[in-house]
């Protein structure tokens, strides 16, 4: 099973839509497009939507966590909404919830950030 | 009874992800949780991409071994390479500690296998590679209730 990526910009908002595997494997992809289209459009905030993400291990938490340095750098912010217990715990381990918020749906995620 | 199984691959970032369904498949004999499950396929992703990643450096020359053995409740894995092996191995434990921080490695690893594991061992020598032990024991919940 591979990562399926889904991408829609809205304003300077890119919502990110994963679904299927987040591995070391697939990582790379999701590094690639969404740099690529971070940079291309200007993007300041990230709603990341894990509703169909499968699996997750620690190589996910680290392609998250770049994505989040690079908005960083323009004081965006991130939300990761639907997120699965399992992979709610890799998050709570690894201290994210102090720098990324999380909301139950993707439309609260946009509300959030203005967007919605 | 004792059951065991032996699995070696490439060194293969594809690879990963037929490990962890390969190796939850030979536990689901034992009828884990879901929970349970989800945690054995999580650590072997993290050791076995610790594997590819730093014990062979993305070589795909490299072989990764993986033995499973099984009785009652008990599963317990050891992973291994024979790549380049840690020189540290406490230091490389550490929560958030990596050496690869430019390929955005999160260093979490070792702790998502403390954290989902009752026990985990890492034997390593540098220059002879590194093996993993890991052992938990399942809950078996549904034993229990009959």
């Amino acid at each position: 099973m591979s990562l399926n990526i889904e991408m829609e910009t809205k304003h300077d908002v890119l919502c990110i839509r994963l679904s299927g595997e987040l591995d070391h494997h697939t990582a790379d992809d999701l590094r690639e497009q969404a740099t690529a289209v971070i940079e291309k459009n200007n993007i300041r905030h990230i709603v990341l939507n894990l509703e169909q993400l499968s699996f997750m291990d620690s190589s996910g938490l680290g392609v998250i966590l770049g994505r989040y340095k690079q908005i960083k750098q323009v004081h965006g912010e991130m939300v990761v909404c639907a997120i699965s217990p399992a992979i709610q715990r890799l998050f709570d381990m690894s201290g994210l919830f102090k720098i990324i918020k999380m909301e139950p749906t993707e439309e609260f995620a946009l509300q959030r950030l203005g967007v919605a | 009874m004792k059951n065991e199984m032996n699995l070696q691959f490439s060194a293969l970032s594809q690879n990963e992800s037929f490990a962890r369904v390969t190796v939850a498949a030979f536990i689901a004999q034992l009828d884990p949780t879901m929970d349970e499950l989800t945690e054995i396929k999580t650590v072997v992703s993290e050791v076995v991409t610790n594997a590819i990643i730093h014990g062979y450096e993305n070589d795909p020359s490299g072989i990764v071994y993986i033995q499973v053995t099984i009785e009652d409740s008990l599963i317990d894995m050891t992973i291994k390479d024979v790549g380049l092996g840690i020189a540290d191995v406490e230091e490389a434990r550490q929560p958030l500690f990596t050496t690869k921080p430019d390929l955005e490695r999160s260093g979490m690893g070792f702790t998502i296998m403390e954290n989902f594991m009752d026990e985990v061992e890492v034997h390593s020598q540098p220059g002879s590679g590194t093996e993993v032990r890991l052992r938990k024991h399942l809950k078996l919940n549904k034993m229990l209730c009959n």
